[in-house]
């Protein structure tokens, strides 16, 4: 009975922990609200660039990859900053206070509604200038929605490895575009699946790999990050 | 010579195929015609490949969990000889696209995941490089190569499966069986996989001791 009340207890206090981590994550990004503007007007002035350069003569397959090239770097900048913006004495304060895994996990989870933002506002700017071919919008947005995800919690620890490293954002794409490849052939698949309408039936197993690569992800990151924090 | 034997096999192995491979009978396929025997050069140079980052991650992981820069090292040069496999690999399988499928370079997804497996291990050398401190870069490598290697799994073995490919035994194409890779063929094309492997262990442990040297001569 009692290892029962002192399991719930701590279970307790590690959600305590970590949704204050991810409050805080929240509210950091609030308050210095450049930064999120900055990523807005990267977005932006990129599918600005690509309207100015393809406008009239985009086929729709093109139209499809080039909004996940788009897509690509606009990550890994926006993710880029995850950890490089902290100094080194306020993270050895967090690992004082926290667990390095609830923080790796708060850290995944607000990139990955940060990105998923990101993303959504990019479809929307990139379909009013480039247009929208896109016949089952629905299925797309989830592709885009999945496919931020999976970008996000893959770029997350790639941000702290780069921050080790020597905090440069080139490191960051040379160590992370590699990486999303193998997603970036997973999406591109399904969200031009959902461009041509075709059925779920057909979809679902790029849907099920994505978020099975997204969940493996997570796990590993949730395991390497404690030894990426030690100094 | 008891701890030397497993080298004189790979070497005699390799030459064996080398050997064999040239002068044996091979089936009579069209297109393929005597490019079929590429297969004994070309297939065992990524299985050595796959074999030495397979020991590099290995590696990794027991560096995390013992913080030994011994282990550390065996992951850096597994990584470094395996990359030179996979080059061979992909010149060979250059040369043989050429002549079987009429171009250097086809766009076709275990051509496309050996290129992304290229970008990820010169990714893992360039962090090795950007970090000074000895200590601190055994262990952010030792992350980054665990992370990568499980990624490019995906990458190299599920997704291929799922999509056409030219190569045999992906996208119902049928595997192996279809070059006829029969009895003959099997006995020059293990020996040679087996072969390649304790000659590239070999290429790793030279390396290794060359470097233990180098660092000694420095620090004396």
């Amino acid at each position: 009975m009692r290892r029962k009340v002192d399991f719930f207890n701590h279970f307790r206090n590690a959600m305590k922990t970590f949704i204050a981590l991810l409050r805080k994550e929240m509210m950091i990004e609030w308050r210095h609200k450049n930064s999120i503007a900055g990523i807005l007007m990267y977005v932006i002035s990129t599918v600005f660039i690509s309207y100015m350069s393809f406008a009239g003569i985009l086929p729709s397959h093109t139209w499809n990859a080039l909004f996940w090239i788009i897509m690509v770097f606009a990550s890994v900048n926006a993710i880029a900053k995850s950890f490089m913006s902290e100094s080194r004495g306020l993270q050895l304060f967090y690992f004082i206070i926290a667990d390095p895994r609830q923080y790796i996990l708060s850290k995944i989870i607000f990139n990955t509604v940060f990105l998923m933002g990101v993303s959504l506002l990019c479809f929307l700017f990139y379909s009013l200038l480039l247009g929208n071919p896109v016949q089952n919008v629905g299925m797309y947005l989830i592709g885009i929605i999945f496919g931020s995800m999976a970008f996000a919690s893959v770029l997350t620890l790639i941000s702290a490895i780069a921050s080790r490293a020597n905090n440069s954002v080139t490191l960051m794409a040379v160590l992370g575009i590699p990486l999303l490849l193998p997603l970036l052939v997973i999406v591109i698949k399904f969200s031009k699946n959902a461009m041509d309408g075709l059925a779920w039936s057909v979809n679902l197993q790029n849907l099920m790999l994505l978020v099975a690569v997204n969940v493996m992800t997570i796990a590993l990151s949730y395991m390497l990050f404690p030894y990426l924090w030690k100094e | 010579m008891k701890n030397h034997w497993w080298k004189v096999v790979g070497v005699f192995l390799v030459l064996y195929s080398l050997y064999a491979g040239l002068a044996n009978d091979v089936p009579r396929l069209a297109i393929l015609n005597e490019t079929i025997r590429n297969i004994y050069f070309h297939v065992p140079m990524w299985f050595t490949m796959m074999f030495l980052y397979g020991v590099s991650v290995v590696y990794s992981i027991i560096h995390l969990s013992k913080f030994e820069m011994k282990s550390d090292m065996v992951a850096d040069y597994a990584a470094r000889t395996g990359m030179a496999f996979g080059f061979l690999g992909l010149f060979t399988g250059m040369i043989w696209a050429q002549f079987t499928w009429g171009s250097f370079w086809v766009s076709d997804t275990k051509l496309n995941g050996s290129a992304a497996t290229m970008l990820v291990y010169a990714a893992y050398f360039v962090l090795r490089n950007s970090v000074e401190d000895e200590q601190k870069r055994a262990r952010i490598a030792a992350v980054y190569n665990i992370f990568s290697f499980v990624l490019m799994l995906v990458f190299i073995m599920v997704l291929p499966r799922l999509t056409d490919s030219l190569h045999p035994g992906n996208g119902g194409n049928p595997a192996f069986a279809a070059y006829d890779l029969d009895n003959n063929m099997r006995l020059v094309f293990y020996p040679a996989v087996t072969g390649w492997i304790l000659t590239g262990l070999w290429m790793m442990q030279l390396q290794i001791r060359i470097q233990k040297i180098k660092t000694y001569l420095e620090s004396k």
